[in-house]
């Protein structure tokens, strides 16, 4: 044990680790970004997993026939934001569990790009390493923030947009009534369930931009299994961030890191065991949500559908 | 009788006509997916249906499937009765699997005692995962849905471990050159005794699961446990009035659910019919997930678990048939994704079109 604490201390203190880190912890943020309205919202979307899973695949057929990186990216886009039309239409327009269809959804997606990979096998590349002047040369966290492959830029776009989304525009205070106090919300008004699939929508465009950022940022090739439960805590981190936007993206930098251990540890040496480490964050996401899970902050209507006259 | 408020045949009626377009819906996309990768969807048909019930000896294998899908299906139905979503079945079929594995294999006992630890102690060890999930909702706050999720993984893990420790799982014996992590196989008298009927050969499991599937139906329907747990899933405003313990409900519902998955690992590793008798890494071949389906799709209805359970089987078993036809087996995954989804659709329909016509008979009513 105490030398699994030496171990985080000495990752602590290189730069390839906290490179590492940020790698993983983006691929949360852009998911947990989206999913922050959405959630805001009073929508609670486990589909999430499949969108970055759509995302990472659309985004490799995109590059492969296009050769273009960017092109993937908007592939990833629309399919994460099909996955979320679907989970949307579904759960807010028609009155099916939020759950079951996220569920279904998440089980159909890996389905059907397991099915489509085996048939078409994409070839894909990571996406050029670009590097910030100046700022790269910042000591340890330097390269983490400022010296990626270029589709990891976008999160400093996506998470500062999300939130003046949700917290500047008359669209986000509508969205946040309908999350606290949707009877209220329609009674002024506003369209409650419009809304809601709004804001899925949107943690489908963000998750599915987090698929192709997967692909092209970290990994390079497409396998089905390669996001591995990431949505699921991208979720976590935020609960775990207690609906705030800060709180989330420091959630997806805690979970990021413990997720990137797996990679950093044994390079920096150390011979830990396997099954530890990949069940590392899993443990970690659960213990640190029980202690710190506030449900008080939670958004009042979070997870209750909304059909007019039953309350 | 108000004209908007249609009579009870109609509603019927509706529920058909939605049921069979949506469901031809789904095999309508099916077959187009099928068709653009370019084979035959009628080759792929007759292969699901050679390979899951027609060839000879099929139908057998397909039972051996269908019982921990239809364990797994009824454990999930109580949990949703209680309004809990515990998806981490696969996760708890996983550890209920190892639990029974690690029973068989320092049990020193007649057989059918022996039998009857390992089956518990597979239904223990699920209940104890769900148990985590369920402890961590009622006093954590926690969202089951997540903890479920994330204690599938864990669970991958944590078998992962065991299979590569001899003294948890892993064969004793094997050479240090061995590196397959497998468990040690279940003595023959502490397997599930089968049963051979025209050719076709399956564990007697298939009729225990039958039986209870019909005791827990009728449970849930006709007894106070059952009562309780409807009330503490519909209305917990209801269920405090009412001095029904919620958390406790819950918990009991919870542990019940888990120790099915966790009995349906038992069931697999002791009916022989997945892996040969032993624990090997990817033991649960997401039948979990599978078994979760069909519970969905059966909804509230226990008895309906039975034929569905047997159809989605059959999508598994008939895949192996699959390769002749030039395509990929996982297409069935696809398939089913597809029906569940399909499914999901005409009650929320039904229930939209109903309030629609209940308002506006109420408002001609003023």
């Amino acid at each position: 044990m105490g030398e699994f604490f030496s171990a985080v201390f000495e990752v602590l203190s290189t730069e390839a680790a906290f490179t590492a880190a940020a790698r993983f912890a983006v691929l949360l943020a852009f998911a947990a970004a989206g999913e922050w309205v959405a959630e805001r919202a009073g929508t609670l979307n486990i589909s999430v997993e499949g969108m970055l899973l759509g995302g990472a695949f659309a985004a490799a057929m995109g590059f492969h026939i296009t050769e273009s990186v960017a092109v993937g990216l908007v592939c990833a886009m629309l399919a994460g934001g099909t996955v979320s039309m679907v989970q949307a239409q579904m759960s807010h327009r028609l009155t099916a569990d939020p759950f079951v269809v996220g569920l279904t959804l998440n089980i159909l997606v890996l389905g059907v790009v397991g099915f489509l990979e085996s048939e078409l096998k994409p070839s894909t590349r990571l996406a050029s390493v670009v590097e910030v002047p100046f700022l790269v040369d910042l000591p340890l966290v330097g390269r983490a923030l400022f010296g990626q492959p270029w589709p990891f830029y976008l999160i400093y776009v996506v998470v500062p947009f999300c939130g003046w989304l949700l917290l500047r525009t008359r669209w986000g205070l509508e969205v946040r009534a309908v999350g606290e106090n949707p009877q209220s919300a329609d009674v002024s008004g506003i369209h409650v369930n419009h809304r809601r699939r709004q804001s899925i929508y949107l943690a489908g465009l963000m998750a599915g931009l987090g698929g192709g950022y997967l692909l092209f940022g970290q990994v390079g090739r497409f396998e089905p299994g390669m996001v591995g439960g990431r949505g699921f805590i991208a979720l976590v981190a935020v609960i775990f961030g207690g609906w705030r936007l800060r709180a989330t993206i420091f959630g997806c930098l805690l979970f990021g890191s413990v997720l990137s251990f797996r990679l950093t540890l044994p390079a920096l040496g150390y011979q830990l065991n396997n099954e530890l480490l990949s069940s590392l964050p899993f443990l970690v996401t659960i213990v640190a949500t029980s202690l710190f899970v506030r449900a008080t902050r939670q958004p009042a209507a979070l997870a209750r559908p909304f059909i007019r006259g039953l309350k | 009788m108000n004209e908007s408020v249609l009579s009870r045949r109609s509603q019927w009626a509706e529920a058909v006509t939605l049921y069979v377009l949506c469901g031809l819906g789904a095999l309508v996309i099916s077959g187009l997916l099928v068709t653009v990768v370019g084979a035959s969807w009628s080759d792929v048909w007759n292969a699901l249906v050679d390979g899951s019930v027609r060839k000879p000896g099929r139908w057998g294998g397909t039972i051996g499937v269908a019982t921990p899908l239809a364990l797994v299906a009824l454990g999930t139905m109580v949990s949703n009765r209680a309004g809990l979503v515990n998806i981490g079945q696969e996760g708890q079929l996983l550890i209920g699997a190892a639990f029974a594995a690690y029973a068989g294999a320092n049990m020193v006992g007649p057989g059918p005692v022996a039998l009857l630890v390992v089956l518990t102690s597979g239904a223990l060890g699920g209940a104890l995962w769900a148990g985590i999930a369920g402890g961590l909702r009622y006093w954590r706050k926690v969202p089951e849905v997540l903890s479920t999720l994330l204690l599938v993984s864990l669970a991958a893990n944590v078998v992962g471990y065991g299979l590569k420790n001899s003294w948890l799982l892993l064969e004793r014996g094997a050479g240090l050159g061995n590196r397959n992590s497998v468990s040690e196989q279940l003595a023959p008298d502490t397997r599930i005794p089968h049963w051979s009927l025209w050719g076709n050969d399956f564990a007697m499991s298939a009729v225990a699961v039958v039986l209870l599937i019909f005791l827990v139906s009728w449970m849930l329907n006709h007894t106070l446990w059952g009562y309780r747990l409807s009330v503490v899933g519909q209305n917990q405003r209801v269920a405090r009035r009412f001095g029904i313990g919620e958390t406790a409900e819950g918990m009991k519902s919870m542990f019940i659910s888990g120790g099915m998955s966790g009995l349906a690992g038992g069931v697999m590793l002791a009916s022989g019919d997945f892996a040969n008798y032993r624990l090997v890494a990817g033991f649960s071949v997401s039948i979990g997930w599978v078994g979760l389906l069909v519970a969905l799709v059966a909804g509230q209805r226990a008895l309906a678990i039975i034929p569905v359970a047997f159809v989605f089987a059959s999508l598994r078993t008939g895949s192996g048939f699959l390769a002749s036809t030039g395509i990929e087996r996982r297409v069935t995954d696809v398939v089913q994704g597809l029906i569940v989804l399909a499914l999901l659709i005409p009650p929320a329909i039904m229930f939209i079109r109903q309030r629609r016509r209940a308002l506006s008979a109420s408002r001609s009513r003023v």
